[in-house]
């Protein structure tokens, strides 16, 4: 039996629910994909169904016959496709085929790293805790993605809704992830 | 903490950042022509202002890419920051 890297966290997560909602979502399908053509990543676009983002820190979200697949931008030419799990084989093959002769790169990372959705009015505040990047909406609209440092470990933060965040962290430190943000959610499980 | 403006992400805080030495030094030609000392001076020598220095710095807790930026070695102010292949920006310290 596989087991998610946060499967001995999901009860103590699920007690901060009266600060915020945390649930890991494992087992992601995670692919990155190194790809600076743009007729390529347009042929990428429409064989997965999302259109690539062209923004700097942002990412795009479509369905297509992998039901829904987000895009992610890492860095200019460097992307992260997810979709539900198990799909990563097919994605793989069908970008590679869009990607044709053209140079760039279409590779598994779905266990590089596990996703967590943090999802509740105090969440921007929790994450302040141990994030320098401004989450205000202002600053950070529905759409946003960025890599950065959460409490000195890197994430992928995408800004999904209001209140709303996905995190993809490591496998490796999911569980500091998770000690981490319970420990955040301390002052705030007080009050309530 | 400082802010570092990446040409990429913004300004992010001064621990994503990675620092690489003195810009635009250019590989050398014909490496295998160079004396030791040539050699030595091209691995080894670079630069030491009191002012702006071009310098290479790398995003490393985002989006992973180098980038070159001018910083001014007494006040530690970055006064400009530019793509890789781009010529240093005039600077007014
Ligand atoms: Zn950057």
């Amino acid at each position: 039996m596989t087991v998610s890297p946060l499967a001995a966290w999901h009860d103590r997560l699920a007690a901060l629910a009266t600060v915020l909602d945390v649930a890991e979502v494992p087992f992601r399908s995670q692919l990155t994909v190194r790809v600076s053509d743009p007729d390529a990543i347009a042929a990428m676009g429409s064989a997965l169904g999302v259109p690539f983002p062209s923004a700097a820190c942002t990412f795009a979200s479509g369905t297509g016959r992998f039901g829904d697949v987000e895009v992610l931008w890492l860095g200019p030419g460097e992307f992260l496709v997810t979709a539900s799990p198990g799909l990563q084989v097919t994605i793989e093959e069908v970008s590679r085929g869009a990607l044709g002769t053209v140079g760039g790169s279409v590779v598994d990372t779905s266990a590089q790293r596990t996703t967590l959705v943090l999802q509740g009015p105090l969440a921007r505040q929790v994450l302040a805790h141990g994030c320098s990047v401004d989450l205000h909406p202002a600053s950070a609209p529905v759409g946003t993605c960025v890599q950065t440092l959460l409490a000195r470990t890197g994430i992928v933060l995408q800004v999904t809704g209001e209140d709303r965040y996905t995190i993809l962290v490591r496998s490796s430190f999911a569980e500091y992830f998770a000690a981490w943000l319970s420990d955040a959610c301390a002052e705030y499980l007080a009050v309530a | 903490m400082q802010l570092i403006p990446c040409p990429w992400c913004g300004p992010r805080e001064e621990a994503e950042f990675h620092y690489g030495g003195q810009a635009h030094v250019a590989y050398p030609g014909d490496p295998s022509a160079l004396t030791d000392e040539e050699w030595a001076r091209y691995v080894f020598f670079r630069e030491n202002p009191s002012g702006p220095f071009a310098e290479r710095w790398s995003h490393n807790a985002g989006c992973r890419r180098w980038f070159n930026a001018v910083r001014d070695t007494r006040t530690h102010d970055l006064l400009a920051v530019y793509r890789v292949g781009e010529p240093m920006p005039e600077v007014t310290a």
